[in-house]
């Protein structure tokens, strides 16, 4: 080699280094932050819908990255949120008082989904939560409240400090305001006693348990702060929507969220971030080949666990 | 007189779950026999029955001009359906699965992987139906027998046969041939099945043929059935098929048998419980699974064994 011994490593060390990160993530975030004022509707209308899949890849991350369970039902606590908020701002409450009861909602089923079966193997939480999410549609579609199947419709525009959010520009900042929240939340989380519970659990359930941590209860814990992450994504979806139907939350919905979380790479926020990019992204880009891209995102769903089985940009083991 | 008629419609009940149960059962074998032998839930299986259903349609279009369209023709399609889509179940089985198996990856990844084929397989019969729902047209009518107000076609009869036989040939196949022997001995030990030269590859391999082709027969037959077909007709019968052998335990061949046949009457009896219906009857098998689960996971022919993932 022409260059120096360590070359390499310096470059990387630069590159990695924290002021270099710090420096990309600041100009990353100016982007982001003045975007809107040129581009038109539709580039924002793509990068609202962006942060939002990363609030619930996000959320999904927590349960199958960190705590590596299987969840094959997300979209049903996206569900819940969603139709909690539209039902009760039927009944006229306030958008922002609905989002705690939408988070309660949701934490309440997670506990009634992981509450009985987190105690069971691994695939057969996979059937369950999948039966669940399937349940859950169902529901939606048979109760008189939740609307049928054609579902609920005209459901109010929050106001913030009197300020109406019904334009796309307010839904994008809304979204990204959410979007840093869910970061750190993540961040927070990951590095707590409960974040480093999971982890030890993910990589040795039985030597987790000797030292006192007692796995159902952490595993369960996962499964709620998921399901919070789904409530409040949802909620925000019923009011961006205006309008919600059984069918948003079919298994499609949620086998792209586990897409998403998978393809970045499972444990990782960046890699959660990214695989909700280019879920969005690339449906808008190839969007000529129409049905043929859910074919797609199959086949490399399989080519990328045949040749990376933890993900494209997984989580560095120590 | 009333007491007549509850009894008339008990024993149409009956015959209507029995043969919901024989597709189940025959869904139910792949699902079980894959797991026991690779400890892998295979998702895909449902779209397995659903691609097998599509591909019987092909045959009999092609040689229902020869053979026609009554039962030598459907026979006929049955077989190549059986056979081509045995064959699927092997690529997929060397495509998708094995590498993983071969790195040791976790289960987790298996089971995504699982997903990804079952994404795949649907979406492929989406596009090339443009998800259009096809007619599978027969000429077998609905001439029966009728006891009173009873009536079982030919077809009902000849479809739980057909189910009968298919399942007393495969336990012929596990109990009393080399190939059976060599799947039970790599469910207990795969490394030891190594040791005295069994191929465990190629034996993998032949379990995801069995189970593929008897999801195909399944699948032609509900086409049969039902009179139309779909690209999403597998997915909900992979997790009553899963739900069925659970029922049954898990890993065992007359588990799955019995687990399809109660869910069958256990389904078509709850569309008759008056706060059911049709509208909420996945709803309650799926309470069903979830019960079973937390109560009894080895279900009711299953072994129990303590494992963690």
């Amino acid at each position: 080699m022409v260059y120096s011994v360590g070359f390499k490593d310096r470059v990387l060390e630069t590159i990695n280094g924290k002021k270099t990160r710090a420096f990309f993530l600041s100009l990353l975030i100016i982007i982001v932050v003045l975007l809107p004022l040129g581009v038109n509707n539709y580039v924002e209308e793509v990068m609202t819908n962006t942060f939002f899949y990363i609030i619930l890849a996000l959320g999904l991350n927590i349960v199958i990255g960190y705590a590596g369970l299987v969840d094959l039902g997300y979209a049903a606590f996206f569900a819940v949120g969603a139709y909690t908020t539209g039902i009760l701002m039927r009944y006229g409450l306030n958008f922002w008082l609905t989002i705690p009861i939408a988070v309660i909602f949701c934490v309440i089923a997670g506990i009634i989904i992981g509450g009985p079966t987190l105690r069971l193997r691994s695939d057969y939480l996979a059937i369950v939560t999948l039966g669940f999410g399937e349940i859950t549609r169902i529901t939606a579609r048979n109760l008189k409240i939740t609307g049928g199947a054609s579902g609920l419709v005209g459901i109010q525009r929050p106001t913030i400090f009197g300020h109406k959010l019904y334009q796309i520009t307010d839904f994008y900042y809304t979204f990204f305001i959410l979007v840093i929240l869910a970061i750190i939340v993540s961040l927070r989380i990951y590095h707590s006693r409960l974040g480093r519970a999971w982890q030890y659990i993910r990589e040795d359930e039985d030597a987790a348990e000797a030292m006192g941590i007692d796995p159902v209860k952490t595993k369960l814990y996962a499964y709620m702060i998921g399901a919070a992450f789904g409530g409040v994504a949802g909620a925000f979806f019923a009011v961006k929507m205006t309008a919600i139907s059984p069918e948003t939350f079919a298994f499609t919905q949620s086998a792209m969220i586990l897409l998403a979380v998978i393809l970045g790479g499972m444990g990782k926020i960046p890699g959660a971030i990214l695989g909700a990019v280019f879920l969005v992204f690339f449906p808008e880009i190839f969007r000529e080949i129409g049905q043929m891209r859910m074919l797609l995102f199959g086949i490399l769903l399989v080519i990328i666990m045949v040749f990376r089985p933890q993900g494209l940009w997984p989580e560095r083991k120590s | 007189m009333h007491a007549m008629t509850v009894f008339y419609t008990i024993i149409q009940q009956l015959v209507n779950g029995l043969i919901l149960g024989s597709f189940y059962s025959l869904v139910a074998l792949g699902y079980s026999m894959v797991y026991g032998i690779i400890k892998l839930l295979n998702f895909a299986h449902g779209d397995i029955y659903m691609v097998g259903a599509f591909v019987g349609f092909g045959a009999l279009g092609i040689f229902g001009n020869a053979l026609g369209i009554g039962w030598l023709g459907i026979t006929v399609a049955l077989v190549i359906s059986m056979v081509l889509v045995g064959f699927l179940g092997i690529v997929i089985h060397r495509i998708a699965y094995q590498p993983l198996l071969n790195k040791n990856a976790p289960r987790m990844s298996l089971l995504i992987t699982a997903v990804g084929v079952s994404f795949t397989l649907f979406n492929a019969v989406m596009v090339m139906t443009s998800g259009e729902y096809k007619a599978f047209t027969t000429s077998l009518g609905y001439d029966g027998i009728s006891i009173g107000p009873i009536n079982i076609t030919y077809t009902q009869i000849i479809m739980v046969v057909a189910t009968a036989v298919l399942m007393l040939g495969l336990y012929w196949f596990i109990n009393r041939t080399m190939y059976g022997k060599a799947m039970r001995a790599i469910a207990l030990d795969q490394d030891a099945c190594r040791l005295m030269g069994i191929n465990v590859t190629k034996t993998i391999s032949l379990t995801f043929f069995v189970g593929s082709a008897l999801a195909a027969a399944a699948g032609v037959m509900a086409g049969v059935y039902y009179g139309s077909i779909h690209f999403y007709m597998g997915f909900i019968i992979g997790l009553k098929a899963f739900t069925a052998a659970v029922i049954g335990g898990i890993g065992s061949i007359p588990g799955a048998m019995l687990g399809g046949l109660i869910l069958g009457l256990l389904e078509t009896a709850g569309t008759q419980l008056p706060f059911v219906g049709s509208a909420w009857k996945d709803v309650f098998t799926f309470g069903i699974l979830i019960l079973l689960l937390v109560t009894k996971p080895t279900g009711i022919l299953g072994k129990s064994e303590i494992e963690r993932m």
